[in-house]
């Protein structure tokens, strides 16, 4: 039948011929499932029981799994899965009008399937396309720069079945915007410069044989010249990690080194989910050598012989291209066996991809997803340094940081360091969006005002910026003085500017929304807390909030502070706190009293009641409020 | 005993031994810290937060952190308290809690809990969600109105019963425990009602058919005495069993 999936006797040949190719390796469930919903469109229940049974897991545990990921369906979602960004930015670019446009024309209520079973329409987290929204995923891949008439010839090609394969190419562009370049995004290297410049480092005292080449691998740190020469490079830099908590890079890696372990893992931290950054994107788009570059870099220094790059599911269609380049780098000998002719030096990267999950930005939680688990960050001490992917020394780097560490392998520690604050060294890469002329990305050195950031991209009478995301801070004009740095305000990236007609109540209330929808669910406070924040902030929405709600939002920011076992739920209050304070006329003219009122109109409720009785007198209506 | 290295809960010395966490440690020499998701007998995993306590000066879950020599542990302090009442309100306002009407109540680790911690009001609006039963087994009713998602059940059935017959399903609030079939049905698994799986249910989501109210209310566990009193007699004392 037309429309329908393409359930046939094969599915289970299919299937096993994906679990076949991933190893039958429990840990790889996560791409299992993700090769089994692009094969169906969805994960049939009868791939379900295959997949357990072809593993040797628990049918439940493959379940539980597939059921924790927002982009594995386990009932058909449409032959078309249509699913609208819905970062703050998209729908301030039209995001809504535009699926409420898409839901009218194909018949189709948001969040359901067609009655055909032709299409489904809905929303999610922010897919990474802020400086080109908004944006919308069709069976994963990324349409951006919506347009009224884009999105009424989306609606045409669903209605006719057109395949994606044969949709305008020009559809899926997805532009890198580079608006300033400093040294990471100008760094002007061939593929393997980073590699040979760390091996020529340690030269000088390079007698090993290959015989005795696994012995600076495996923690003999006195006999490894050149890794612990590399290794000193990148700490004198004083790099820190660029992925928001800047933890000193140098120090990370000397840990995992002197872990004692099976083997080490170098792991690329790919899962850019933070509502608001994308800079990762152009990085593995446009910077992908000097990527692996400084992943092997990584490998070379820790004695690590595996990689991963984490690759959040959004950014799906860039899997290709970054296969390609490994295979380039594999021809080219940057990668394999005697990297660059040195023997010992083993190094291979395999990519995994997301599925849907903010949560799997936190270090713990990739590992687990890597796994092939629920992504639930783990209980720590211990940290992944020493017992990370399967429970081995494991170093989990965001892509920026990575390429930084390839820089400083060619150029040294003092370069770096000299550029950028005392405790914040060299550049940041930050993903501009929002009310600004020139949206995309714009390295700086650490240390730049705000002020000259929203010169720089054109921003119109900005209000507030949001820096780093909404688990970061939102500051108003006010502070545009301030520096962007560990010293001042950290951030990783995402740098969202809202202009003087915006309402910060309603950009709260969205990034609200989003940390309850990809909270983990683990553990009590953040399960319960962010989704009573939701009920909170849309009962200020639709005009019934009192001062009730405050003292209660106040209330549940504790009780987030005090217990949630990671970092989701510790910044989940973070966007309310920081709009009541700097904007707190936005929600007190939202409420209906500034006293308590009950959640619902109890005169209104009575409407019904004086309607059937046909009377309206003033003894048929409670008394108003004095 | 003094040779042991020791932490100060609450300004008074708690020894213990390899590998101990906080609230083994506790719980052994005879120290209540409140909690719900922890039991002596399986691998801790802090998922609850009643447990939370500062630990130099950090809030941690008492029952995954390891005991550390010389560390100073605050458990019992207004805010704490506040803190547990307030997660106790949240884990009622997330399912559908009717004692009165609930065969496990008397028996109830969240009721008494509740109680002993002193939770006076709801506190939170009720979500009131759609949480079929299943009674599809002839001796064992499951009544996901009342799970607070504590995974006693995952980690009996799997650690004690060497079976599989639970599972975790979904994400946030929608979070969920599920059942080991395709049917999604507990009949089609393969739980016996001898399993420490379902004995080990802290409130009325597992059930035995049949032997419901056999104990009248106001005789049951702990309307003889409080939580904390129960759960200092339950706890292992490997310490004191040593010193004998």
């Amino acid at each position: 039948m037309d429309g329908l999936p393409d359930i046939t006797a094969d599915l289970d040949p299919r299937v096993r011929a994906i679990v076949s190719r991933w190893g039958h390796e429990p840990t790889r469930l996560v791409q299992i499932l993700r090769e089994v919903h692009e094969a169906f469109g969805f994960v049939p229940p009868r791939a379900v029981s295959l997949i357990a049974r072809s593993l040797r897991v628990p049918y439940s545990r493959v379940r539980g799994v597939a059921s924790f990921y927002s982009f594995f369906a386990l009932e058909p979602c449409g032959r078309y899965r249509v699913l609208f960004s819905d970062n703050v930015t998209d729908r301030m670019a039209g995001s809504e009008k535009f699926l409420d446009a898409m839901c009218h024309r194909l018949w189709v209520e948001p969040g359901k399937v067609s009655e055909d079973g032709l299409v489904s329409v809905g929303r999610t987290s922010c897919t990474g396309l802020c400086d080109q929204g908004p944006a919308l995923l069709v069976n994963g891949r990324a349409v951006p720069a919506l347009t009224d008439e884009r999105v009424g010839r989306i609606c045409e090609l669903i209605l006719s079945c057109t395949p994606l394969e044969a949709w305008p190419e020009e559809f899926f562009a997805v532009r890198d915007n580079v608006r300033r370049a400093d040294i990471l995004l100008g760094h002007g290297l061939a593929p393997g410069d980073p590699i040979r410049a760390a091996l020529q480092r340690g030269a000088r005292g390079w007698s090993e044989h290959a015989a005795n080449a696994r012995s600076w691998r495996e923690s003999f740190v006195g006999a490894a010249e050149g890794p612990v020469a590399t290794l000193e490079e990148v700490k004198r830099s004083n790099l820190r990690g660029r992925g928001g908590a800047g933890f000193t890079t140098g120090i990370k890696w000397e840990a995992c080194r002197r872990a004692t372990g099976l083997a080490r893992y170098v792991v690329c931290n790919a899962d850019e989910g933070e509502p608001g950054t994308f800079k990762d994107r152009v990085l593995l788009s446009r910077y992908a050598d000097l990527l692996f570059d400084g992943m092997t870099v990584a490998a070379y220094a820790i004695g690590a012989s595996h990689g991963f790059v984490y690759l959040r599911g959004e950014y799906r269609y860039l899997l290709d291209a970054l296969e390609a380049t490994l295979e380039r780098r594999r021809a080219a000998k940057l990668l394999g066996h005697g990297i660059c002719g040195q023997p010992g030096l083993d190094f291979d990267i395999q990519v995994h991809v997301g599925a849907g999950s903010y949560v799997c930005g936190e270090e713990s939680a990739l590992i687990e997803s890597l796994e092939g688990k629920r992504g639930v960050p783990r209980n720590r001490p211990p940290y992944p340094v020493t017992h990370g992917y399967l429970q081995q020394p494991t170093i989990v780097n965001n892509v920026e940081t990575l390429c930084a560490a390839a820089l400083i392998a060619v150029h040294g520690g003092e370069w770096y360091r000299a550029l950028g604050t005392l405790k914040s060294s060299g550049t940041k890469i930050l993903s501009v969006a929002g009310d600004v002329a020139q949206p995309g990305v714009y390295e700086y050195p650490f240390g730049v005002t705000v002020r000259q950031v929203l010169e720089d991209c054109g921003a119109r009478n900005p209000q507030a910026v949001q820096v780093s995301g909404p688990s970061g801070v939102c500051i108003d004009a006010t502070e545009f003085d301030r520096r962007l740095a560990f010293e001042d305000l950290p951030t990783a990236g995402a740098f969202t500017v809202f202009d003087s007609s915006r309402d910060m109540f309603e950009v709260a209330r969205n990034y609200t929304h989003f940390f309850a929808h990809e909270s983990c669910g683990f553990c009590t406070p953040c399960r319960v807390g962010t989704s009573m924040l939701v009920a909170a902030m849309d009962k200020i929405h639709a005009g019934n909030g009192t001062q009730h709600e405050l003292r209660e939002i106040n209330r549940l920011n504790q009780v987030l502070l005090m217990s949630a076992h990671c970092g989701l739920g510790h910044t989940a209050c973070n966007p309310i706190l920081d709009t009541l304070k700097r904007f707190r006329p936005a929600y007190e003219r939202k409420l209906r009293s500034l006293d308590f009122t009950p959640a619902f109109d109890l005169d209104g409720a009575l409407a019904r009641a004086r309607q059937m009785t046909g009377r309206d007198d003033a003894a048929a209506h409670l008394e108003s409020q004095p | 005993m003094s040779e042991r290295p020791t932490f100060l809960l609450d300004g008074i010395e708690v020894p213990f031994g390899p590998g101990q966490t906080v609230m083994q440690a506790a719980l052994s020499a005879g120290r209540y810290i409140p909690h719900l998701c922890y039991h002596p007998e399986f691998k801790p995993h802090g998922s609850c937060k009643v447990c939370t306590a500062r630990i130099d000066g950090r809030l941690m879950a008492a029952c995954t952190t390891p005991a550390e020599s010389a560390t100073v542990v605050e458990s019992d302090t207004d805010d704490l308290n506040e803190l547990r009442r307030t997660l106790v309100q949240m884990l009622f306002a997330e399912g559908n809690h009717f004692c009165p009407s609930c065969e496990k109540s008397g028996n109830c680790g969240l009721q008494a809990l509740g109680y002993d911690l002193g939770v006076m009001t709801a506190g939170f609006r009720h979500l009131f969600p759609d949480r079929p039963v299943d009674a599809s087994h002839p001796e064992i009713l499951l009544d996901f109105n009342r799970c607070i998602l504590c995974e006693l059940c995952v980690r009996a059935a799997r650690e004690v019963d060497g079976k599989h017959v639970f599972s975790l399903a979904g994400r946030g609030l929608d979070k969920h425990l599920i059942v080991n079939a395709e049917s999604g049905r507990l009949v089609d698994t393969d739980v016996a009602v001898t399993d420490k799986a379902v004995e080990v249910c802290p409130v009325g989501v597992i059930l035995r058919k049949r032997v419901g109210f056999a104990v009248p209310i106001g005789e049951r566990r702990y309307d003889r005495s409080p939580i904390s009193a129960q759960a200092l007699e339950d706890a292992p004392r490997p310490l004191e069993r040593h010193h004998d």
